[in-house]
């Protein structure tokens, strides 16, 4: 008999915005299951973040949440959920404060916090850990307090593989734990998304191992819709040469916060103005501009010897470069860059997903039940999300989907046992199964190809059709791939059910970018430049048995008033 | 683009009541490439069923992929590749699970104390 698990909220996934929801909800004295397929806490995206977290503090200058909202709404190109982003940014301080009650450590100058003045922000508005260590102080600090309630537990190594949904509603999970290789079911009052975003399906990336889309994957196939797929954010100046090892490859944005840098072509010229942003020696290009101009440059054969741009900071002296971030430059030295004497290479990569689970004000999915947080929340970055507002919504979101998932919550516990069945057969029927051809893990590398191919920032017909016929064959293979013979720690198991989520979500990407016929923000159209006004909208995608359906949705908006005033 | 340069990973293999086996991987690889880099392309493009932990990949941030290097406690993530031979064990002091996989879990967060 498989092992049987009730809780009274369920989160899947436990970096920040997993973290933050269990903590919310344990306040209010529901028992909350924290479950990770890695280690909780230490695995996602959260953790990696060496960057800001934009909240309207005020401390550096005069802020509003507002002039933040304004922000946030013209960086998401007419796309954003109005309402979810006044969430976001109303909220923000009120989390930022909150982390620093619990220890976070954000940087100082005198006797208040220091902000960064990011791009696509019109003041100093981004709160930081030094040095580098933004993600590494978060998550520890949220470590820390989830450890504090008797009413969460935390399993890690565990793989929940499909929602189980009955009576209209999300009643629990399925799982597959790794070290034992057993199947197991969770029955729970409520069910909280945390699983963050899906860049993991690219080749060039900054994701984390687990960002695979797993979120979206379960929640289309218990019957919730997903919004705005197609709008992947590619980071312009991600790491590319020469190899750096134990750094983020995102690293370069903070650097070029506190010293500007220059970015250059294969000539070494600058290059950003002749699309419409001159540089001078400060940081403001916007970040789909940015990839557009790299992307460019590079077609054109003037691209760095990798493939991509130099960005130089060799007019800066050695010691305004260690002020600015002091141990970082030694983890540089060991790597064999000098930033006083060399380029580094840049290049775009994936980033971030604006898409995710369509949710309303209370971040509860259409299936009753079903909650969704942080990155795996649809709408409120629009088309582009705007530098910092990540870990906001990690920290936003999470509180709120933790409070919303407890407070429905308030139910007799469910009954699953036979709803969960048909899945758990269906992962004893996967494991130890010989298969033949490809293996799952080498598939997810091809996969990975498939999507920068074709499904990348720069996107035409022609390629994303190729895509969808390329990710057919990889769905037509998957139910043959060898999974491993050994029941424990069977990662190439794992691989697998990382897969199947991310050949049906990389079909929802393309699947939308098809059908959106022009460019706008992070999706670019070779054959549809520019933005359409008929395309304000969003898309939004459920699962019809195995097929995709894909439908128009008005954005929802927000009165001019209530986020305009001076 | 960089020389390729060559090395052997000696791999410490197999569950607790496994008789004591390695098995050696040749790797091509670019100076400053890490011994992470080359155990996750050993899954993709060798053996899928080598068991590894990592999160991070790039950012020395999780420290999951602590592990036994040339004989001393180190991350994959973080140490180069060397020519030659390496030798890549798991931590001795933690319980083994799988190849190069051990308990490094907090005790309250394994699924038996659930």
């Amino acid at each position: 008999m498989a092992q049987y698990l009730q809780t009274d909220v369920l989160i899947v996934g436990a970096g920040g915005a997993g973290m933050y929801a269990a903590i919310a909800a344990a306040e209010t004295g529901a028992n909350v299951l924290l479950l990770d397929k890695s280690i909780v806490g230490r695995s996602g995206a959260t953790i990696m973040a060496q960057m800001t977290v934009a909240a309207a503090v005020g401390e550096e200058e005069p802020d509003d949440w507002r002039f933040h909202l304004r922000d946030t709404i013209a960086a998401g190109r007419d796309l954003v959920d109005e309402p979810l982003a006044r969430i976001l940014c109303q909220t923000a301080p009120e989390r930022i404060w909150e982390m620093e009650e619990w220890g976070v450590g954000w940087a100082r100058s005198g006797n208040h916090l220091t902000q960064a003045h990011a791009p696509g922000h019109d003041r100093k508005r981004c709160v930081y850990v030094d040095f580098l260590n933004t993600g590494p102080a978060t998550s520890r600090t949220l470590r820390n307090q989830v450890r504090k309630y008797d009413n969460i537990r935390r399993v890690s190594d565990l793989i929940v593989t499909d929602l189980v949904t009955q009576d209209d509603r999300v009643a629990g999970a399925v799982a597959l734990h790794l070290e034992s290789g057993q199947a197991l079911s969770i029955a729970a009052k409520a069910t909280v998304i945390a699983t963050g975003g899906l860049t993991g399906m690219y080749n060039r990336n900054s994701a984390s191992a687990n960002m695979g889309g797993d979120g979206f994957a379960l929640g289309l196939r218990a019957g919730a819709e997903l919004i705005d797929m197609e709008f992947v954010q590619f980071f312009p100046i991600g790491h590319l040469a020469p190899r750096l090892i134990g750094m983020d490859p995102i690293m370069w944005d903070p650097f070029r916060y506190k010293l500007g840098g220059r970015l250059l072509n294969g000539n070494l010229e600058e290059f950003t103005q002749n699309y419409g942003t001159p540089e001078d020696g400060k940081y403001v290009v916007t970040r789909d501009t940015a990839t557009y101009a790299i992307f460019k440059e590079v077609e054109a054969g003037r691209g760095s010897p990798h493939g991509g741009a130099w960005l130089s900071f060799e007019h800066i002296a050695e010691a305004d470069l260690r002020a600015a971030f002091g141990p970082v430059i030694d983890r540089l030295a060991k790597n064999g860059i000098d930033l006083t004497k060399m380029a580094i290479e840049v290049a775009p990569i994936a980033h971030y997903h604006m898409g995710g689970l369509r949710t309303d004000d209370s971040l509860a999915c259409n299936v009753p039940g079903l909650f969704a947080t942080g990155e795996a929340v649809g709408g409120a970055n629009g088309a582009n999300r705007l530098s910092g507002n990540a870990i906001t919504e990690a920290f936003v979101f999470g509180e709120l989907a933790g409070r919303s998932a407890a407070a429905f919550s308030g139910q007799a516990m469910p009954d699953i046992r036979e709803a969960a069945k048909p899945l758990l057969a269906m992962i004893e029927a996967t494991a130890n199964r010989p298969g033949d051809g490809m293996t799952p893990t080498a598939a997810i590398a091809k996969l990975q190809g498939i999507m920068q191919r074709n499904v990348g920032p720069f996107r035409t017909r022609a390629g994303l059709q190729r895509a969808l016929e390329d990710l057919s064959e990889l769905a037509v293979a998957l139910p043959h791939m060898p999974t491993g013979s050994a029941p424990t720690f069977n990662q190439q198991l794992a691989d697998w059910f990382g897969l199947r989520n991310m050949v049906l979500v990389a079909k929802t990407i393309a699947t939308a970018a098809l059908a959106r016929t022009e460019s706008r923000g992070a999706h670019q159209r070779e054959d549809y430049p520019g933005l359409d006004e008929d395309w304000a909208n969003n898309q939004i995608i459920r699962l019809e048995g195995d097929e995709i359906e894909l439908s128009r949705g008005e954005v929802r908006r927000l009165a001019k008033e209530e986020f305009v005033h001076e | 683009m960089s020389d390729r340069l060559s090395t052997n990973l000696k791999i410490r293999r197999g569950r607790p009541d496994d008789p004591e086996q390695y098995e050696v991987f040749p790797f091509e690889y670019e100076a400053g490439q890490s011994v992470l880099d080359a155990l996750r392309w050993i899954r993709s493009n060798r053996d899928a069923s080598l068991a590894v932990r990592y999160s991070c990949i790039n950012a020395n941030a999780c420290k999951e992929c602590v592990m036994r290097i040339d004989g001393r406690t180190g991350y994959a993530c973080t140490t180069p590749l060397r020519p030659g031979e390496m030798l890549i064990e798991p931590l001795p002091n933690k319980r083994l699970i799988r190849d190069l996989v051990t308990d490094t879990l907090p005790p309250d967060e394994r699924l038996s104390e659930v």
